[in-house]
């Protein structure tokens, strides 16, 4: 359909300032938010935006983060298209609506800069915030750069929209190191990303009076949405939110597929780097893989086969992706920038051991937590975890499963 | 210098570092090259000390993290000298510096004989100039000369562009002036 | 279009989202009752009161008289209760 790659130009834009012209470009019906840092930028910009005319979005100044969601659940039922963003406690304070935005299967799209939940209060960066958010039901990709930001905001809409997805779509960047960053961040033009996104659609469900309606509120033709639903029904409701996710895996990659097709840039549930020999693999999410990029490369040089993987779509969670991918790997090193306290590791470890427990051969597995409460994970430090991964896979064995990076002992 | 130019402002709030490594940055992008530029939140206040950062490079920058190792470091208030200043320099990293001292008393505050010292009066012509004692735009001239990572003229263009008008010309002037007062040790 | 489906069917027959798909009408609470609203109609002034109250939408005005369904009044009383002018009297059911 499309004709090749579109010119593109190219703006210096913090990761907040990338989101907020990715959601300008699509011009969404509604944006409900409040700010917090670091997500503040997203909204100051947007609400330029608004002031200036440039859109034709309703923009509802909200007084809580629950306000916020529950504007955008009402007016996604309503058929709009909404977006919000917020970081940290603002997502916790979301927290009931995060589960109802899921169920009643509104496509809404928030942007969430990831940061550190209180106490004490700290302002940077870690996964903690959506990490506990994992298991509500939204789809969650991971953006390493400012450019992967403005990427996936675009292609978000189309995610969540599709009549086999049905489901909100977080979009999350490291907070400062992405959102208050400013990088070379290349924009479509505006009328290609309108024609990426198209119009909302509806998928139709059968109503009231047995009478197949689109799924959007809508007097002519009544429903009764997020309504009571017993024991009767409300395990099957569950089962189908799980089919959703699993079929936004090939949505995910379709989505991913087609914008490159327009920006020359193709996103996936995983982007393996250097992976092809590799004994030796680095797992994890956001921009400290792109840090490690640097590392695998220095380690090459020294004859390390070193490869990594940074994880796109944690929600859902691209199991077969990795197998494929992992297979000839000895040792897998997971960098979790979240805790789950009493735990046996970081979510994102669990979700790697458990990935290979019905595999004949398993690769050894280390867990790394690191970089909580924004603290800096220099490159120095990912040869340390990279070199420690390599031990293992030497000697065959892991020496030391779950490992603090970073901290003062 | 290397392909991957890491720079590191040491200022305070309200001097502009964060303001003078996004201007580096756009100017780099002006140029067709990659760019990033990103302050150290510390603690956020006027007059605490703070750092701000930027790296330059032909090809997109993947590093994320901050920069230990500096290319390029540049004190905007005289007051800041200490061995935070020095802390991870090479031999070959630039240093340009805010004083009125000549460059062997700068050396004997910063206790190191590493590095490439360049200093300039950006206070003086920042006052003469702007009329306030906000540096970070002077200090963006003397590091060109002692540089030239980024091209005056881009500079000037994205300084123009930023400021506007009549503030946009008092601060492209004190860039040239700092370009050429600007001296090495 | 009118598509039927079974009140137990699985997880892929029932529409997503939890969309209530069987009518409330399917569900008569008629049979809850053992009291029975009864409307005297000499006394009923139409005002309407027990239209709002009824929380099972049972009972509309018909000639500007209170008329129940009795399919759907489940005998909770709440009419009688705030009939201004006491119009209507429960009575037990046999
Ligand atoms: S409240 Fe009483 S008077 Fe009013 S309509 Fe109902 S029955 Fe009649
Ligand atoms: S008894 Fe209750 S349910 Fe029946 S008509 Fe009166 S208010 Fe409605």
């Amino acid at each position: 359909m499309e004709l090749g790659v579109a010119k593109q130009e190219v703006m210096g834009l913090t990761g907040d300032e990338a989101v907020a012209y990715a959601v300008k470009q699509v011009d969404p019906d509604i944006v409900a938010a409040y700010p917090i840092t670091p997500q503040t930028i997203i909204v100051e910009r947007f609400s330029e935006y608004v002031a200036d005319g440039l859109v034709n979005t309703e923009f509802v100044p909200v007084e809580s983060e629950h306000s916020a969601l529950s504007t955008c659940v009402g007016a996604a039922a309503a058929g709009a298209r909404a977006f919000t963003a917020t970081a940290s406690q603002g997502l916790a304070l979301m927290w009931e609506i995060l589960y109802i935005a899921a169920s009643m299967r509104l496509p809404i799209v928030m942007a969430v800069v990831n940061r550190a939940l209180s106490a004490p209060i700290n302002i940077h960066c870690d996964h903690s915030d959506t990490m506990g958010a994992r298991d509500s039901g939204w789809i969650q990709l991971y953006c390493e750069n400012s450019q992967e930001a403005y990427d996936t905001t675009i292609q978000a809409w189309r995610i969540a929209e599709h009549p086999d997805v049905q489901l909100p779509v977080m979009v999350t960047l490291d907070g400062f190191v992405l959102s208050h960053t400013l990088e070379s961040v290349r924009v479509l033009p505006d009328d290609v990303v309108k024609r990426f996104v198209g119009q909302r659609r509806y998928i139709r469900v059968v109503g009231h009076e047995y009478k197949e309606v689109p799924l959007v509120l809508d007097p002519e033709n009544p429903l009764t949405l997020g309504a009571f639903g017993m024991y009767t029904h409300y395990f099957e409701y569950k089962r189908q939110q799980a089919e959703a996710m699993e079929k936004a895996k090939r949505v995910i990659e379709e989505v991913g597929r087609e914008y490159g097709g327009i920006s020359g840039r193709t996103y996936g549930l995983i982007h393996p780097y250097r992976l092809e020999d590799a004994e030796v693999a680095l797992i994890g999410l956001g921009s400290t893989m792109g840090t490690a990029k640097i590392v695998v490369d220095r380690l090459r040089q020294e004859g390390m086969k070193i490869g990594l993987i940074r994880i796109r779509s944690f929600r859902p969670f691209p199991r077969e992706e990795l197998l494929k991918s992992l297979s000839h790997v000895k040792a897998i090193g997971v960098l979790d920038r979240a805790m789950s306290f009493g735990a046996y590791g970081g979510p994102l470890f669990m979700e790697m051991r458990s990935l290979f427990y019905d595999e004949e051969s398993r690769p050894l597995i280390s867990d790394y937590i690191y970089g909580l409460g924004g603290r800096d994970m220099p490159i120095k430090l990912l040869e340390d975890v990279a070199r420690d991964v390599k031990r293992n896979a030497d000697r065959g064995r892991v020496a030391e499963p779950i490992r603090y990076v970073g901290l003062r002992e | 210098m290397p392909e991957l130019v890491e720079i590191r402002l040491h200022g305070r709030g309200g001097q502009g570092a964060w303001t003078a490594t996004n201007l580096l940055a756009m100017a780099a992008l002006r140029e067709g090259k990659y760019s990033q530029s990103f302050p150290f939140f510390g603690p956020e206040r006027g007059g605490a000390p703070i750092l701000a950062f930027a790296r330059i490079s032909d090809k997109p920058i993947d590093v994320h993290c901050m920069v230990y190792n500096p290319d390029i470091v540049a004190v905007l208030d005289p007051t800041l000298l200490g061995p935070k200043v020095v802390e991870g320099i090479k031999d070959e990293t630039v240093m340009v510096v805010n004083t009125q001292d000549p460059p062997s008393k700068v050396r004997e505050v910063l206790g190191t004989s590493r590095g490439k010292l360049w200093t300039v009066n950006a206070t003086r012509l920042a006052l003469e100039v702007i009329g306030r004692p906000i540096t970070n735009t002077a200090m963006l001239g003397a590091i060109l000369k002692a540089t030239n990572v980024v091209s005056l003229d881009s500079l000037l263009a994205v300084t123009r562009e930023r400021f506007g008008g009549e503030m946009g010309e008092k601060n492209a002037s004190v860039i040239r002036k700092a370009y050429e007062e600007a001296v090495p040790e | 279009m009118s598509i039927k489906i079974s009140e137990m069917a699985g997880w892929r027959e029932i529409p997503v989202a939890g969309v209530a798909y069987r009518p409330s009408t399917e569900s008569k609470t008629g049979d809850w009752r053992s009291f029975r609203p009864i409307v005297n109609e000499e006394k009923c002034t139409g005002c309407a009161l027990c239209h709002f109250f009824c929380p099972d939408g049972a009972i509309s005005l018909v000639n500007e008289k209170a008329k129940v369904d009795y399919d759907f009044c489940k005998g909770c009383g709440i009419c009688a209760e705030e009939c201004p002018v006491k119009a209507i009297e429960m009575v037990p059911e046999r």
